[in-house]
């Protein structure tokens, strides 16, 4: 190829390309570049910000919750999405079942909000309920179990789209694998284990980190119902944030910026290796 | 089995379908089920999925005696239509410059694309308000709709659809004396027809129910979009609240509901071919 249709390309992606270097790559490397200077000046402080975040208790809680958070809705939503995927890819009415599933995503957060305000406040309808067959009921919202309802807000809204992703996978599978396997006298549960488990690895992969990805924007159903100061068991990475943004501590937020950012480019070395050169 | 799910789909759709019955009860119906959530009443509030007096009152209070809630949703149907319009143009110009043809640096510019479509927003939230500040943009609905027309995702979605129409069919255009330019339009563009729509599909659903951005960017409470307009809820409002909550749901559904093909394939899209 000659030199001239080497680069002739670029034309296609320039116009993009240019939009994104302003509004994503420069601040990028601004964040980066605050995150080792003063706050208000441009003198070089090192590892100094990261030394302060590490050791504000703020940032340990919501660092921890949202840690806990994770470890906690991560495995139960891939689980329980694959289990259905596998259920409803068989159903007659899988499609309709899937639209079901899917419909959560398409909520706007104000209504999910709304929504939540009245199942799970003090006197709401689930501890109305709960007082109705004779059990303790709950402070949802401002208490320990605040968490929980961020949990179950979580899965709510994320099953159908990992259904969807699970489902695609699992549509890789070849009907004659399973054919074979029923002929030798497997059952479902043999099925499962021996054929889809190890199937579904590179697809586990991706699932895993978009799921994480995703996780993030619980912040949205967790701000709408309790503000920017939710009970400290929800409070999370993103409440920092936007703390510490009203708070004008640019050298603490963007040392923080950082350290997710290199959490997340972790993840996405994983998604590398599970999508590799398979991406076009 | 099916039970099992049919049950899981029941817990699914239960709270849109309470969403729905709350907005078709009157104000005083209202009062009477949740008064002791407003603090107007005593025990617990219940609610019912069938209204003792159907009415159309909520949906004549939003729609009629709020003209703030026509501005916030003429400000969401802006900035939706604004950054799809951006997200169309740049987008699929870049996705088939990245399917199609080879320059230096395509892999790593495209991981680059990866990588930033994948941060969360509070990565760099920051300095994308120092950036939008220095451009003159904060507190505009253009800066709302640049950030979120240069998104990386769709160009990533539609990448992954124009991937898949075959070189043969280029070759073959190519053969027949189509230039670069003739080959997107009808080659491209047709064949990645579903990927475009996708693309868009997912972009209105993200851009019609954010919430960080216009918080972060937009002061100015005119400009607001729908998607963070929290009515109280308090006796009074309770009709509105629900009234506004599923108005704002409506335009989502339609799409969804239109849409959902494209919907799912935009999801799979990011899933590995072995």
């Amino acid at each position: 190829m000659t030199r001239q249709k080497r680069w002739k390309g670029y034309l296609w992606i320039l116009p993009s390309l240019f939009g994104t270097i302003i509004f994503y790559c420069v601040p990028l490397m601004d964040v980066i570049r605050r995150s080792v200077t003063e706050n208000a000046g441009s003198a070089f402080v090192g590892l100094k910000n990261f030394q302060t975040v590490f050791n504000n208790t703020a940032f340990q809680l919501a660092a921890k919750n949202t840690l806990r958070f994770i470890a906690v809705c991560i495995p139960l939503l891939l689980s329980l999405s694959l289990l259905l995927a596998v259920v409803i890819v068989r159903c007659r009415w899988g499609n309709f079942y899937k639209s079901a599933m899917l419909l959560p995503m398409v909520l706007p957060a104000v209504s999910v909000a709304l929504i939540w305000k009245l199942l799970f406040h003090n006197h709401g309808v689930l501890n109305g309920g709960l007082t109705l067959i004779g059990l303790q009921t709950t402070d949802w919202l401002n208490s320990g179990a605040s968490f929980w309802v961020l949990v179950l807000s979580y899965l709510w809204k994320n099953i159908g789209y990992d259904i969807v992703l699970w489902i695609a996978g699992l549509q890789q599978i070849e009907n004659d694998i399973y054919e074979a396997a029923r002929v030798d006298g497997a059952g479902e549960i043999r099925i499962f284990f021996w054929i889809i488990l190890p199937n579904m690895k590179q697809v586990f992969y991706t699932v895993a980190v978009l799921s994480l990805l995703n996780s993030f924007k619980v912040f949205r159903e967790a701000y709408l119902v309790a503000g920017n100061y939710p009970h400290e068991s929800m409070y999370l990475m993103q409440h920092l944030f936007n703390n510490w943004f009203a708070a004008l501590s640019l050298d603490k937020m963007s040392a923080a910026s950082v350290l997710l950012g290199m959490v997340i480019l972790l993840m996405i070395i994983l998604l590398y290796r599970a999508w590799g050169d398979d991406l076009c | 089995m099916e039970a099992l799910i049919l049950l899981f789909i029941l817990v699914m759709i239960v709270p849109v379908c309470i969403l729905a019955a709350g907005s078709f009860m009157g104000e005083d119906e209202l009062i009477l089920k949740l008064g002791a959530i407003l603090g107007t009443g005593d025990g617990y509030a219940e609610l019912t999925l069938t209204p003792i007096y159907p009415t159309l009152k909520a949906y004549v209070e939003v729609l009629l005696d709020t003209p703030e809630f026509f501005v916030m949703f003429w400000n969401s149907v802006k900035i939706t239509a604004g950054s799809l319009a951006v997200q169309l143009i740049f987008g699929t110009l870049a996705a088939w410059g990245f399917a199609k043809w080879e320059f230096p640096l395509k892999k790593a510019l495209l991981w680059l694309y990866i990588v930033l479509m994948l941060m969360p927003f509070q990565v760099l939230m920051l300095s994308d308000y120092l950036v939008l500040q220095r451009l003159n943009l904060l507190d505009s609905h253009l800066g709302l709709i640049l950030l979120c027309g240069f998104s990386t995702f769709p160009v990533f979605i539609m990448y992954r659809f124009f991937c898949g129409i075959p070189d043969d069919v280029m070759e073959a255009a190519r053969l027949d004396g189509a230039g670069d330019v003739k080959l997107f339009f009808y080659i491209g563009l047709p064949l990645g027809k579903s990927g475009i729509f996708s693309a868009m599909i997912l972009g209105f659903l993200e851009s019609w129910s954010m919430i960080e951005q216009p918080m972060t960017f937009l002061k100015t409470k005119s400009l607001w979009p729908l998607s963070i307009l929290l009515p109280e809820i308090e006796s009074g409002s309770i009709g509105f609240a629900f009234g506004v909550s599923v108005l704002t749901f409506l335009p989502a559904l339609l799409i969804f509901l239109n849409g959902q093909e494209y919907l799912e394939k935009g999801i799979s899209a990011s899933q590995v071919k072995q």
